[in-house]
């Protein structure tokens, strides 16, 4: 009896050595890949690399395709998050489980879904050109449809949770004092969901800039139209490999960025 | 400072909340008048604060505030919160976290339509008036729990309302800071020109700020007097219990009280000053004859009033200080008690609570 307390008080039981082992595993299969990724790297070739008409195209098309589909997303998918955290409509659930398809759903098939809903023949699409004459895939359109879709699930669930989690008296006291319900939203409801809003944006515009399938089932794969950074990786290995490791270098580089952005919400729960 | 218009509320409010609860009370409040809402947790007291204040829709009744009819589901009329005029003050305040105390305060005429620096100014007077003037660039999470309480009163008068709603405004307080708050609090609610409804659980503060007590238990009103008719004359055993107690005013100095001329021996030396004091019903023996025994405090007095709850019997006695007494109806028949009656009260020194006045 005295004996085991003695050892709980040091508290130096050891984890299980399968446990450690499998474990290490993991973490050495995550980080063996970014390994040889630097090791690829020609570091002195670099600021040329990056400087080459394929990767500057490559480049600007993908800032400009995530951040629209981020915008898009956050004037089409926080309303939405809002209407399922407060309106209590027939179906909801429902509705919940469908925000959430793009998630599971392989990007290539979201992207074939919406070539024939928007592509020239499609239900959408087809009068939409006959009306407009605008024509969605394979135009840089076509790159931020298809971005928007796989990313604005992160925006909504993240909003949705966080307008669930408010308490619902501070938008109350906004409303006694005069606000109508936009004000109330803009001056209150919004500022106070800010950092979740803040994390759900990043996390989608993250998702937009490293969306591949349903982008190149949906809107093709043309330098300076539609090739945007993932679409020039899987291009230039092909081609140029030292190029898709100047890219890949490029992606990881924004990747930390955004984990860095986001270590508040995330790291300090771990 | 404008003209407010002074017009008083009339209610009725009938709310179903599923099967098991209904509201149906009546609330009239002149203009210039407090009435406390006194309950207990659950008795319905938040769903009339959101009915009244519009977050909510009454199920039958209505509710008028002067001219202006805000609810009434016959003629399918139901005026939005933001329309209705009403200034809340809140449980725990609910300052936006996310403003700075003067544009919290000034949120309200923000929202309606003033510009920026003039709702600031307007917002910086109120403040001055409630003496916290000097805390305008802070945020509301420094502020302590007195200053936020009057940030959040400043915050519901600068819009000017037609009726001032305090839900339970001093239960986030620390109760060594309360007894003083109260009495502010009192101040503010004077300066008010329209009707006042303060929703509370706790007994003293509707006696001490309210002109009349509506009793709500269950989702119904069970008594409506002055703070001495509910406490001298409680009508249900719930208010008997909980605010039957026996509170009195005296002066206080090293354990010797003096109430109304007659000097009482409490536990606590330490207070001192203007004190409330407070004895429970139950703590006070009742005598045919003067007792001998370890309690400091024994009278002679008359018994003014008899009355029975069940198995309780309450009496009121007479000068020097008028006191509600309980004990059981066997110990009444034993001493043979009837009004008019002469008795000794015996209460010992450790049953006088003493608090800040």
């Amino acid at each position: 009896m005295s004996d085991g307390t003695a050892s709980r008080r040091r508290g130096t039981r050891r984890p299980p050595i399968l446990l450690v082992m499998l474990g290490g595993f993991g973490l050495l299969f995550l980080l063996i890949p970014l390994m040889g990724l630097l090791g690829e790297v020609a570091w002195s070739d670099l600021p040329e690399l990056l400087g080459r008409p394929v990767v500057v195209d490559a480049m600007r098309l993908s800032l400009l395709s995530s951040v629209a589909a981020t915008l898009l997303a956050a004037v089409i998918g926080v309303p939405l998050a809002w209407l399922l955290a407060k309106v209590d409509f027939p179906g909801r659930s429902l509705v919940r489980g469908l925000v959430l398809l793009p998630l599971v759903l392989p990007p290539v098939v979201g992207g074939a879904a919406l070539l024939f809903a928007l592509g020239r023949r499609g239900v959408v699409g087809g009068p939409l050109h006959d009306l407009t004459g605008l024509v969605l895939p394979f135009s840089i359109w076509g790159v931020v449809i298809a971005a928007t879709f796989v990313s604005m699930p992160f925006l909504v669930i993240t909003v949705e949770g966080a307008l669930t989690a408010l308490d619902d008296r501070y938008e109350w006291a906004g409303a006694t004092l005069g606000a109508g319900r936009w004000t109330v939203l803009r001056r209150v409801t919004l500022p106070l969901i800010a950092p979740s809003l803040g994390a759900g944006l990043i996390l989608t515009w993250a998702r937009a800039l490293g969306e591949f399938g349903a982008t190149i089932t949906f809107a093709g794969n043309l330098q300076g139209r539609t090739q945007t950074l993932p679409l020039a990786v899987f291009v230039a290995l092909e081609s140029d490999r030292a190029i898709a490791v100047a890219l890949s270098l490029l992606m990881v580089l924004v990747a930390l960025a955004v984990l860095i952005l986001l270590r508040n919400r995330w790291l300090r729960s771990l | 400072m404008v003209e407010i218009t002074v017009t008083g509320l009339d209610a009725k409010i009938v709310v179903g909340r599923g099967e098991d609860f209904r509201l149906d009370m009546e609330l009239r409040i002149p203009p210039g008048r407090t009435v406390a809402l006194l309950g207990p947790n659950g008795a319905g007291k938040t769903t009339a604060v959101m009915a009244i204040a519009g977050v909510i829709p009454i199920d039958g009744g209505h509710i008028r505030l002067g001219d202006h009819l805000l609810d009434d589901p016959r003629s399918e009329v139901l005026v939005p919160p933001e329309r209705r005029n009403i200034g809340v003050v809140f449980q725990d305040y609910l300052l936006f976290p996310h403003l700075s105390v003067v544009d919290n305060v000034a949120f309200g005429l923000r929202s309606t339509g003033t510009g920026k620096s003039e709702a600031r100014r307007a917002a910086r007077l109120w403040m001055d008036h409630l003496e916290i003037g000097e805390l305008a660039a802070a945020r509301p999470a420094d502020l302590s729990g007195g200053e936020a309480q009057r940030a959040a009163i400043a915050r519901a008068l600068v819009t000017e309302p037609r009726l001032l709603l305090l839900d339970e405004p001093l239960a986030a307080l620390d109760v060594t800071i309360r007894a003083h708050l109260r009495r502010l609090l009192a101040d503010h609610l004077d300066g008010f020109l329209g009707p006042r409804l303060l929703i509370t659980h706790e007994p003293t503060e509707a006696f001490l700020l309210a002109d009349e007590i509506h009793v709500l238990e269950d989702g119904r009103i069970t008594q409506i007097g002055t703070p001495d008719d509910i406490r001298l004359r409680p009508r249900t055993r719930y208010i008997a219990d909980l605010a039957g107690a026996n509170l009195l005013t005296g002066w206080a100095s090293g354990g010797t009280v003096v109430v109304s001329d007659f000097e009482l021996h409490a536990a606590d030396t330490q207070t001192e000053g203007p004190v409330l004091v407070t004895i429970h019903p139950r703590a006070i023996s009742v005598h045919r004859r003067q007792p001998e025994g370890s309690a400091r405090n024994t009278w002679p007095t008359t018994i003014k009033r008899l009355e029975h709850y069940g198995d309780r019997v309450r009496l009121q006695t007479d000068l020097p200080i008028p006191l509600t007494a309980e004990i059981t109806p066997g110990a009444a028949r034993e001493l043979s008690l009837e009004q008019g009656g002469e008795i000794w009260l015996s209460m010992k020194a450790t049953e006088i609570s003493l608090g800040a006045a």
